[in-house]
């Protein structure tokens, strides 16, 4: 059992860490043509159901030069590697990228996208952010609408409701298995260390979802099997948008602190909330939003997040709170003041670090993770 | 109206600040609920509810622009904001907690007004003020529009937003609100619009009698009078003063004549508001218009919500590349430019990020030069003057170059 667990949490690394290759692969092994999903909510779901595969692009360590015709140093590192990538024709072997606008960033990368990759189709989409009123929902369903009309041109091939409702259940078994799989490895961190956990997690972006949850359901089953052993480290719960590179959550292996929740966008946002169950497949993808909490890409005005992982540190007997604080993130920057009180007020250390897709040195965040874990344990 | 052949409209103006300021002091001081608002939102809903209303981002200009901006900054940024996040922003939450400036005071308000069609910032900014005040908001969102023109749906989607807001409102006023009123503000509003945009067009003329940096100063009553009577006679009297002054052939300033036109892109930069306001001027250069002008010309028919939703959700920031270059250029042509200075402004990611874009293809169009300098409308530190005189000598020298080829034809 265990090295049934061992192999498939090394096959899922692999196909994180090399997203180009693996996306080649998928396409090639499902005979399928990919669409690009930006961050944070693409609506895979539309592209599944067109017979497409949808593909996750959350940036990447690439050295930046390009980007600079379009972007200032002052921008995310995650887009100026998307803007570089598009410009160096990493991307073209994408059908289309579908990018919502969740921030003034993106706003504008939608636009730069136009022409620093004109070869490949940008669908734009538009998500509400007053999406609790009525207007909001039917503008939502009507956007949804609209990209499904964008890719049924792509596809060149209708979109019916059926074919929707079968994408729909891959993505509900997927979700699903997700969040058993993260409650399971929160229990054995001996196992599925920080560095582990991010990567089978992201393995899902690069991957067929049906494939994908069929190998993450058996890594589940074999954890399941194994006894809980004490751990000799500390547990954390992590926020922010992405916690990456790899190299920075090696530091957190090598130092035993385990992830044993988290909040971050590019992971248990993908799969937190649970579906409603009334509704076309339309109004139930715009549920999803609707009823996402704590998300600071959502407009929120009681903002939940700090409560949210408050109760998280508390139900995963989790020790602090790590931020993985992406700069020039201004929707993640504006929220960190508030949790951070909330945080600090119920007695919950935090670990602020801050980070970007290209980072040459680790040696000062090592030394703040390791004199965090001691003070911790 | 003896007095109001004296009283010019720069008298007017700072008239109108102080009162604006004291009254919604006033207010607050007699129990009134206050409301701080963003710059380019309907606040027509708010004129109609007799609301007092003040402007956050005109507050911390005015901060700013007495260089006192720091210390709020500084608190904020105690606090765990970051120093990547716009400045406004940091002004006001700083602002928040200190509740005192020397330059200017504000009261604290009761509702939050926010519009997203400048930002999404704003949406976070505003967010936290409801969180740590404990105070309700109303979010106007309007999505960006990356198709040329405002989509259908989209309109349907803020009009919706509107009816939603009068609920609101009226919840929180625990009063009707009342359309006759509303058509009114409504009505008014278009005319001080009108006349903002009228009085602005007078820089077309050469010379401009225009200033633009007196135009910033003007923009806080455009951002904060546009629905009531006094802001529709303060820009008619600047009109009608511009007017006399172009008929007169008279420029932008008495000690110097305008040798060169050119746009500004972007907010001021407000603590450094008179170091670039002078070594422009050292070279003749006069900023004769910016995105602005029409920003504020905020235009719909009387009672038409959807016409006001749309008009609302179609400023300069909230549209695509496309419409952007199209209107850029055609400020070249209408203000006959000789070149045009971008402010990278560190706050505003949404106008910065397709600045180099708009920067090409406008150059493109047009041939006229164009040079971008690093700043920020607030923070004082991210200004460098040697940078910007570079700058500024680099932008002459091209426009320079470009009249001489026209000389030789
Ligand atoms: S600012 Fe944040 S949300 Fe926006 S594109 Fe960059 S990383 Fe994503
Ligand atoms: S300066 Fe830019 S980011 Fe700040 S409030 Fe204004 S539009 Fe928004």
């Amino acid at each position: 059992m265990m090295s049934n667990a061992v192999s498939i949490i090394q096959e899922l690394e692999a196909i994180a860490l090399s997203p180009y290759k693996s996306v080649m692969r998928t396409m090639k092994e499902t005979g399928k043509e990919a669409i690009g999903c930006f961050p944070i909510y693409a609506p895979e779901e539309l592209i599944y159901a067109a017979g497409m595969l949808p593909v996750g692009m959350w940036g990447g360590d690439t050295e930046l030069k390009l980007a600079d015709r379009y972007l200032q140093t002052f921008c995310c590192s995650i887009m100026r590697s998307n803007i570089e990538y598009s410009m160096k024709g990493a991307y073209d072997m994408l059908k289309a990228v579908i990018i919502p606008t969740f921030c003034d960033t993106l706003k504008c990368i939608c636009e730069n996208w136009k022409v620093s990759a004109p070869r490949i189709p940008v669908i734009p989409m538009v998500y509400p952010q007053n999406r609790r009123i009525d207007a909001g929902f039917v503008y939502m369903t009507e956007e949804l609408e609209r990209v499904r009309g964008a890719l049924e041109e792509i596809s060149e091939k209708p979109i019916t409701d059926a074919m929707l409702e079968d994408a729909f259940a891959v993505y509900e078994a997927y979700r699903s298995a997700m969040r058993e799989f993260v409650s399971v490895a929160a229990e054995h961190p001996e196992m599925i260390n920080a560095r582990s956990r991010h990567l089978i997690i992201k393995a899902a972006y690069f991957s067929d979802k049906k494939a994908y949850t069929d190998k993450i359901n058996k890594l589940t089953e074999a954890l399941k099997k194994e006894s809980v052993k004490p751990f000799p480290g500390i547990k954390v719960v992590a926020t922010g948008l992405i916690a990456e590179p790899p190299a920075l959550l090696d530091i957190f292996a090598k130092n035993n602190v385990a992830i044993a929740a988290d909040d971050l966008a590019q992971e248990s946002r993908q799969f937190r909330a649970l579906s409603r169950k009334s509704g076309n497949v339309i109004q139930r993808l715009a549920w999803r939003i609707v009823d996402q909490q704590g998300c600071t890409f959502l407009y929120e005005v009681e903002k939940t997040r700090g409560q949210m992982l408050i109760e998280q540190v508390r139900n995963t007997g989790s020790k602090g709170v790590v931020v993985f604080m992406m700069k020039f993130c201004d929707p993640e920057e504006f929220d960190y003041p508030i949790y951070k009180e909330e945080l600090e007020r119920a007695g919950i250390p935090v670990l602020y670090l801050e980070t970007e897709q290209q980072m040459d040195s680790f040696a000062q965040i090592e030394t703040r993770v390791q004199s965090f874990a001691e003070m911790l344990a | 109206m003896d007095d109001d052949k004296k009283l010019t409209s720069k008298d007017f103006l700072n008239q109108l600040v102080a009162k604006h300021y004291e009254g919604a002091l006033q207010a607050k001081a007699e129990g009134k609920p206050v409301v701080w608002a963003t710059s380019i939102c309907p606040q027509e809903l708010l004129e109609t509810m007799d609301l007092a209303t003040v402007y956050p981002e005109n507050h911390a200009a005015a901060i700013g622009a007495r260089k006192g901006a720091l210390e709020f900054i500084e608190n904020a940024e105690g606090k765990g904001y970051s120093s990547d996040n716009c400045s406004y922003a940091r002004v006001n939450l700083g602002y928040a907690d200190i509740q005192k400036a020397e330059a200017q005071d504000i009261p604290m308000p009761d509702l939050l007004f926010c519009c997203s069609n400048i930002c999404n910032t704003v949406i976070k900014w505003y967010e936290n003020l409801s969180k740590t005040l404990q105070i309700p908001l109303i979010l106007f969102d309007m999505p960006f529009n990356h198709t040329y023109e405002v989509p259908e749906h989209s309109i349907r989607y803020m009009r919706g937003q509107i009816e939603y807001a009068i609920g609101q409102l009226e919840d929180f006023t625990k009063r009707k609100f009342d359309y006759d009123k509303f058509g009114e503000v409504m009505e008014l509003s278009n005319a001080t619009c009108e006349w903002w945009k009228k009085a602005t067009d007078w820089a077309k003329v050469i010379p401009s009698p225009l200033n633009g940096f007196d135009m910033f100063n003007y923009m806080a009553m455009i951002v904060c009078m546009r629905g009531n009577a006094d802001g529709h006679r303060l820009f008619k009297m600047w009109h009608d003063e511009l007017e006399a002054k172009a008929k007169a052939g008279l420029g932008p300033w008495n000690s110097a004549e305008e040798q060169y036109r050119v746009m500004w892109d972007g907010i001021a930069c407000w603590p450094h508001l008179s170091t670039t306001f002078k070594a422009l001027k050292k070279y003749g250069i006069n900023m004769v218009t910016s995105t602005y002008p029409d920003s504020w010309n905020v235009r719909y028919e009387k009672n038409d919500l959807s016409g006001m939703a749309k008009a609302y959700a179609s400023n300069y920031a909230n549209r695509n590349l496309d419409y952007d270059e199209d209107n850029v250029v055609r400020l070249v042509k209408d203000f006959s430019l000789d070149g045009i200075v971008y402010h990278s402004n560190r706050s505003c990611k949404l106008m910065d990020f397709r600045q180099y874009e708009i920067q090409r293809r406008v150059e493109a169009a047009t041939g006229i030069p164009s040079v971008v300098f690093d700043g920020d409308q607030t923070d004082p530190r991210a200004f460098s003057e040697a940078q910007y005189e570079t700058r500024i000598q680099a932008l002459v020298e091209m426009m320079e170059e470009n009249k001489e080829a026209r000389r030789k034809g």
